[in-house]
């Protein structure tokens, strides 16, 4: 065994962005929605994610904003804190330990320096009953800060924050148990319970899902079970309350919202339709439908400008108030509905998978984006439980990625199975793949096996298909027909079977000249140039599950996985045996770039994972219990930059990233020691930019502080004769941005040739001028509070660089430097009070 | 927001002869005339000049026709017996004739009586053609002659003996005034040279040659006998070329299309068939009622002239070229199109702000429905006769949708007698066609399922299903007999295929159809017709 010295195996990108409502901030600019352990910040207009908030150690379940300072987030997570952001700057200001795993966060403008917290009634045990809980958060100017004083508002409540909510200007809190309605007055330290009427009770599909309460009005609006929509009345009294019940929704309502005017209700569930009811006018609706995938939450923001919905496919879809989509937020979608492949795009690198129903997702994988969504089934997506729907099963690339094959199905039982294989041609003008030929019915039984030969040079023209229905089949690119004015089309060229054995897996060649097809117990070896069968390998007992051919200097040999636990090794030029070892593994698969492969075994309820050469008898490196579960998903992705470490360890990812898929649907990835540190230094010098919206602007202008942010490095640059480094990124930066974005030329030029000057202690005079107008600017906006700061502070300041024996700083950059400590420590004064 | 996606119409592949550039060209051509002539036509031959009139030999007459006209413009009717091998000078004065009597008699075109007849053969004579000095004629006969006469003083030049049957084709060269080929019953195609008194080149043929004919760079020799049509390169010493096998009776008669592209080959299997002569593959076949005597094409290919036993002249004209219609089309439809050509024509300028309305998505009605959840009233609209009876591919893809949308069962429900009868009618229409099968039986088990309890209620719905009923039975009959002889296929080319060392099954396709296929639908009939029965 190896030891796996320096090689981590990390999470990489993907995570869900529709766990928790997303927050909007008050002046629609960004959203903020909890992500895994960080809270990732949006911009609304661009989509972006301008910073990733990270600190929280669990799943983070609820982001808020702060009621008495809109520039400010609380986010609370299930490892028991509360923490406090400067949103904008991504900065985190404190952090409340509260001590028990949190669920949901609510606070009111009503409530000062009080918030409201969901947490499981029984701290020991996993109980299902959960309570509310009020705490008075401390006010001290520490970091860390334990919240002790707690007291419990509400008990047996749901552990989802849909379904409790504050109603109209924090007077009372209202939750929704299974069947019933729960009111705590606050004024009235008192609770009360409403039930449906009897004859409403009928069905059994009445359990609430979702509340919410009208802003100005004593108005509960809460979602049933059954698609209704209950508006509840008059509940200051314990009899006399009334409702009234709206329906359109088919199915579950599950996410609730008033406009903040409270003049529009907005509802939205399973049917992936915004409905948009007029409060006290509810026969006229707007919707907005076809959204994607089912709505999970709705959120508003304060100004009523933007809506947005969480969907099901880890989808935020932002909406302006006329009911119109302005922006879409997609993450990675992962779930139980991933039944192709890991793939990698050969041309664009992303990462291929399911994504929303009846569609392949690129996912950039470096920029840890979605690059966008392919219609594969191209049929209207009907928004019912328990429909049959087309799914994408199977999909394939060939290596120069200019075909893509896909394998949809309809039906799982047999006779009435429908099945269609797609070829998309890469098409260079689009940029995208289009539809090609459609083959209905390519085989009667499912198909198991799709692949691709590997020439990278010459255009691929053919594919394998093999089915339960005991055949393979090779489709072949026919050439262009004299006169039909369309382009080539796909068809069968032959059709292979052995025994009438039920083939399971196909694999092809290194150099295409073989094809290797599993049939259950006997692996059957063809040549694609004339179909002949060559040979026949076989290794009793057990159905071969996974075939796959070596690379580069080990392509003589054919490696098989059987469902007899036992990985063998056949060596094609003398048709025999290799070697055989004893492992289940569940998945098989050989770096495209080395002779490595990579066997992920299945072992005593975790998944290990060996890499070697089929050559060598000693693994590469090998990790055992990498996670629970089996992994069936992995791929490698080639790199970008080879790496060039020599550690024996970590070389087998000198040319690849290994992903893989773990049963949980967690995308891991393995990580070398060199690369860690790389990357957090680099996100390191990230944070120290990050305070200031990345505009181009910052980009020139951030640049030209950080000069100035440390005369230290200034000064000792002077002495320097040439100083490109800094400059040199900014005329690059310079040159690659478009030009309409940029600011005028004359203003960019002062800067860009002082950029360029080797001497700071004479700055021109044009700029001078200038330094001094945004000077005056910003003191006319300050407050008086903060002169005091600012006055003490360039005294203490130069006195400390004095005692670094540092020249002596010029008039100019000392009034920059004040300025900017000024700006850097404006949430400060959100603190003090 | 995404757009609504409209119903998916499949394409599917058209049966038959696929639509290829060849095939559009010698499709191009008008409905045939056919003229009654007296007997077999057994020869045609074309004018070599302007205006390309055309003499037909059938029986005792040969009939001038010209290219446009239906009635003979001119008749020579002084032969005692069957006429044979009508044939114009290269200059279209002269024509020259053999007949059953052995006698071979030279006509003025604008004449009615031979001005010279050629006695000396004993038998009838099939063979007459110019030479290309034009002063001599060759002809062949029964008696298994060949001779060169001098048209002047209608002497006979030469005498060949060399065939040992029938004489029944011969061509002589338009290079060389001395040079002629000879076919004979005797499998052996002769080249003669006038200079030397014996045949300077012999060809086996192989089968008795009815028709010969030379390219017109003279390299190549075609020659039709038997069923084949075998071409040879008389440069190399008359080596074989190729084989063209693709009748399944006797050729013949052979022509060339007139730019030497094309070979065509009529026959006795009532097919002509088109050759490409660079890779001699098939590219056209025209069918005609009965067995094909003569064959002759116009210059430029303007017609087809063919001559049938059943002593039918069947001529097909090339339609008019499509461009000088289509500037006819074009110059009629101008005015309407410049009045909206001003709006369209509009370039907007550097600083103009575009507002572009958004474009509307054009839906079908029963998309619309659909969209609406309209699901009967889609099912209606996809019945519509015009769509039912054109387009049945959208009715079938309209119930697909339907079925996806777990919502066909509401679609088919609640219908009067009427509606019901026409989506019986449709599926009697559309239900054993192997396309649409697998959609149409979940349908029509469906309709049983929902209106089992009405039968016999309604006399129209009952005829219909007792109609549906002996529609299937014959299904599953022609089912049957087709696995039958699938069966029967399997075992041929078990016993065909050369025995393979290893244990292997692979049988290649060339189409895409998968081959168990009937296989596969058989089954859901079987069910169906058990519920009809019920």
């Amino acid at each position: 065994m190896v030891e796996h010295g320096d090689v981590r195996v990390v999470h990489k990108g993907g995570s869900k962005i529709n766990f928790r409502e997303p927050a909007l901030s008050t002046d629609s600019r960004f959203l903020l929605c909890a992500s895994g352990e960080s809270v990732k910040v949006f911009s609304t207009a661009t989509e972006e994610c301008l910073h990733a908030l990270q600190g929280h150690t669990d799943l983070i379940t609820g982001v808020l904003l702060r009621p008495s300072n809109h520039l400010q987030a609380y986010s609370c997570s299930l490892d028991g804190t509360v923490r406090l952001w400067d949103f904008t700057d991504g900065i985190l200001i404190r952090t409340y330990s509260i001590g028990y795993p949190i669920y949901g966060i609510y606070a009111s403008a009503k409530h000062e320096g009080v918030i409201f917290i969901i947490t499981p009634m029984h701290t020991d045990t996993n109980s299902e009953l959960f309570q509310l809980v009020a705490v008075h958060l401390p006010q001290c100017g520490e970091q860390l800060v334990e919240a002790k004083e707690l007291s419990a508002v509400l008990s047996n409540i749901s552990s989802n924050p849909a379904a409790s909510a504050f109603g109209r200007e924090g007077q009372y809190i209202v939750s929704a148990k299974p069947l019933q309605l729960e009111v705590y007055f606050f004024k009235k330290h008192k609770s009360y319970s409403f039930f449906l009427k009897k004859d409403n009770q009928k069905g059994g599909k009445n359990t609430f899902t979702c509340i919410t309460c009208h802003p100005t009005e004593d108005c509960i609006a809460s979602g049933h079970e059954d698609g209704k929509i209950r508006l509840w009345r008059n509940f200051n009294h314990r009899k006399e309350y009334t409702y009234s019940t709206l329906h359109w929704h088919h199915s579950a309502v599950s996410s609730l919202r008033f406009t903040p005017e409270g003049t529009n209700l907005l509802s939205g569930g399973v049917e992936s339709v915004l409905v948009q009811w007029r409060y006290n006018q509810e026969s006229q609706r707007d919707f907005l439908p076809r959204l994607g995938g089912a709505i999970t939450h709705i959120s508003v923001s304060p100004d009523g400008a933007l809506f947005c919905t969480s969907h099901s496919d880890n989808k935020i879809t932002i909406i302006q108030s006329c009911v119109k989509v302005s922006a879409v937020i997609q993450g990675l979608v992962k779930g139980d509905r991933i039944r192709t492949d890991l793939m990698i795009e050969p041309r664009s690198k992303a990462l291929v998978l399911n994504g929303k129903p009846g569609h392949l997702q690129f996912y950039s994988l470096q920029r840890d984006k979605l690059l966008y969504n392919l219609d594969i089934v191209q049929q209207e997506y009907i928004h019912e439980s328990g429909l049959e729907q087309f799914e994408v099963v199977m999909a394939a690339f060939d290596a120069s990625g200019s075909w893509l094959a896909t394998v949809e199905e309809r039906k799982q039982k047999a006779p009435e199975l429908e099945l269609n294989l797609k070829l998309w041609a890469f098409d260079d003008q689009k940029q995208s793949f289009v539809l090609n030929t459609t083959i209905s019915a390519p085989h009667e039984g499912r198909i198991t096996a799709l692949c691709f030969p590997h020439v990278s040079d010459g255009q691929t023209t053919m594919l394998v298909s093999t089915s339960r229905d005991g055949h393979f089949k090779a489709w072949q690119l026919a050439a262009p027909a004299h006169t039909e004015d369309e382009g080539p089309s796909w068809s069968c060229d032959f059709l292979g079977a052995y025994h009438s054995l039920v083939p399971e897996c196909c694999c092809f060649s290194a150099d295409s000249s073989l094809l290797a097809v599993g049939f259950q117990e006997v692996v059957t070896v063809w040549t694609p140039a004339s179909w002949e069968l060559l040979t026949t390998l076989s290794q009793p007992p057990g159905a071969v599950r996974d075939l796959c051919f070596g690379r580069l200097s080990c392509s003589k040999y054919l490696l098989g996985a059987t469902t007899s636990r036992l990985l063998c090794c056949w060596n094609l030029l003398t048709c025999s045996l290799e070697w055989v070892t004893s492992m289940d593994v569940s998945l098989l698969l050989a770096d495209p770039l080395s002779e490595n492969m990579a066997a992920f075994c299945f072992e005593a309820g975790s998944t290990d994972l060996f890499v070697f050469k089929p050559g060598e008898p000693r693994p590469l490196f090998s990790h055992k219990a990498l996670c629970s579960g089996r992994v069936t998903h992995a791929v490698f992705v080639p790199r970008e930059v080879m790496l060039e470490s020599c550690d024996e360890a970590s070389q087998w990812l000198n040319c690849s990233h290994l992903y893989f898929l773990t049963q949980s649907m967690d995308l891991l990835t393995f990580i070398t020691k060199a690369e860690e540190d790389k990357l957090t230094a680099s996100s390191k010098q990230l944070v120290v930019s990050d305070d200031v919206a990345m505009t181009p602007f910052h980009l020139l202008l951030g640049k030209h502080r950080d000069q100035l942010e440390n005369p230290q490095a200034e000064s000792r640059l002077s002495v320097e004769p040439i100083r490109q480094p800094s400059s040199s990124a900014g005329i690059n930066e310079l040159l690659q941005m478009p030009a309409h974005v940029l600011p005028s030329a004359s203003f960019l030029c002062s800067m860009f040739v002082q950029s360029l000057l080797i001497s700071v202690n004479k700055p021109s005079e044009q700029n001078k001028e200038k330094e001094e107008e945004m000077e005056s600017e910003k003191e006319e906006e300050d407050s008086d509070g903060e002169m005091e700061s600012r006055i003490s502070r360039p005294e203490h300041m130069p006195s400390g660089e004095s005692g670094c024996a540092a020249p002596a700083l010029t008039k100019e950059e000392v009034r920059e430097l004040r300025r900017l400590k000024k700006l850097d420590h404006s949430w400060m004064k959100g603190l003090l009070d | 927001m995404a757009s609504y996606k409209p119903t998916n119409i499949p394409v599917y592949p058209k049966l038959g002869e696929k639509v290829t550039e060849e095939t559009l060209y010698w499709k191009n051509y008008k409905t045939p005339i056919q003229i009654k002539e007296f007997g077999a036509v057994s020869n045609i031959h074309f004018s070599p000049v302007t205006p390309y009139n055309f003499a037909v030999t059938a029986f005792t007459r040969i009939h001038l026709y010209g290219l446009l006209s239906q009635e003979p413009v001119k008749t020579f009717t002084r032969f005692k017996d069957t006429a044979y091998c009508g044939r114009f000078r290269s200059d279209g004065q002269l024509l020259v004739a053999g007949c059953e009597d052995s006698v071979v008699r030279l006509f003025d075109v604008s004449g009615k009586v031979a001005l010279r007849m050629f006695k000396g053969h004993t038998k009838a004579v099939h063979v007459t053609d110019f030479t290309s000095d034009r002063y001599q004629i060759l002809t062949g006969s029964d008696d298994y002659t060949c001779c060169l006469w001098d048209i002047p003083n209608s002497a006979q030049l030469n005498t060949y003996q060399e065939h040992t049957d029938y004489i029944r084709c011969g061509v002589t060269s338009q290079l060389n005034r001395d040079l002629f080929v000879t076919g004979s019953y005797d499998h052996s195609l002769k080249v003669f040279d006038a200079r030397v008194d014996k045949s300077v080149m012999t060809i086996n043929h192989g089968h008795p040659v009815e028709s010969l004919l030379l390219y017109p760079s003279e390299g190549l020799l075609v020659s039709a006998g038997g069923r084949y049509v075998r071409v040879w390169d008389l440069l190399k010493g008359g080596q074989p070329l190729v084989s063209l096998k693709n009748h399944h009776k006797t050729v013949t008669c052979l022509a060339l299309s007139s730019n030497g592209q094309r070979l065509l080959s009529g026959s006795l299997d009532r097919h002509v068939k088109v050759y490409n002569t660079t890779s001699y593959k098939v590219v056209h076949n025209f069918d005609y009622p009965a067995a094909i005597l003569s064959l002759a094409l116009a210059p430029e290919d303007e017609s087809i002239v063919v001559g049938m036993t059943n002593s039918i002249l069947s001529i097909k004209h090339r339609k008019p070229s499509e461009e000088a219609k289509e500037t006819a089309g074009h110059q009629r439809r101008r005015p309407s199109y410049r009045v909206y050509a001003h709006r369209k024509s509009y370039v907007p300028k550097q600083d103009d702000y575009l507002v572009s309305k958004p474009v509307r998505q054009h839906l079908a009605k029963y998309d619309k429905q659909l969209k609406k959840f309209n699901v009967s009233k889609a099912l209606d609209t996809a019945l519509e006769t015009w769509i039912r009876g054109r387009k049945p591919e959208i009715t079938v893809a309209v119930i697909r949708e339907l079925d996806r949308r777990g919502t066909l069962k509401n679609a088919l429900a609640g219908r009067d007698e009427q509606e019901l009868s026409r989506l019986l009618s449709f599926l009697i229409a559309n239900l054993v066609d192997a396309r649409f099968a697998p959609v149409l039986i979940t349908a029509a088990e469906m309709i049983l399922d929902i209106y089992q309890s009405i039968i016999g209620q309604s006399p129209v719905v009952d005829k219909q299903l007792l109609h549906l009923q002996s529609l299937l039975e014959r299904e599953l009959d022609y089912q049957k007999d087709l696995l039958e002889v699938l069966g029967m296929l399997d075992t041929m080319f078990a016993s065909s295929l050369p025995k393979i060392e290893l244990p292997c099954s692979g049988i290649s396709t060339s189409n895409g159809l998968p081959q168990g296929q009937s296989t596969d639908v058989i089954f859901p009939y079987n069910k169906m017709q058990s519920r009809v029965f019920e």
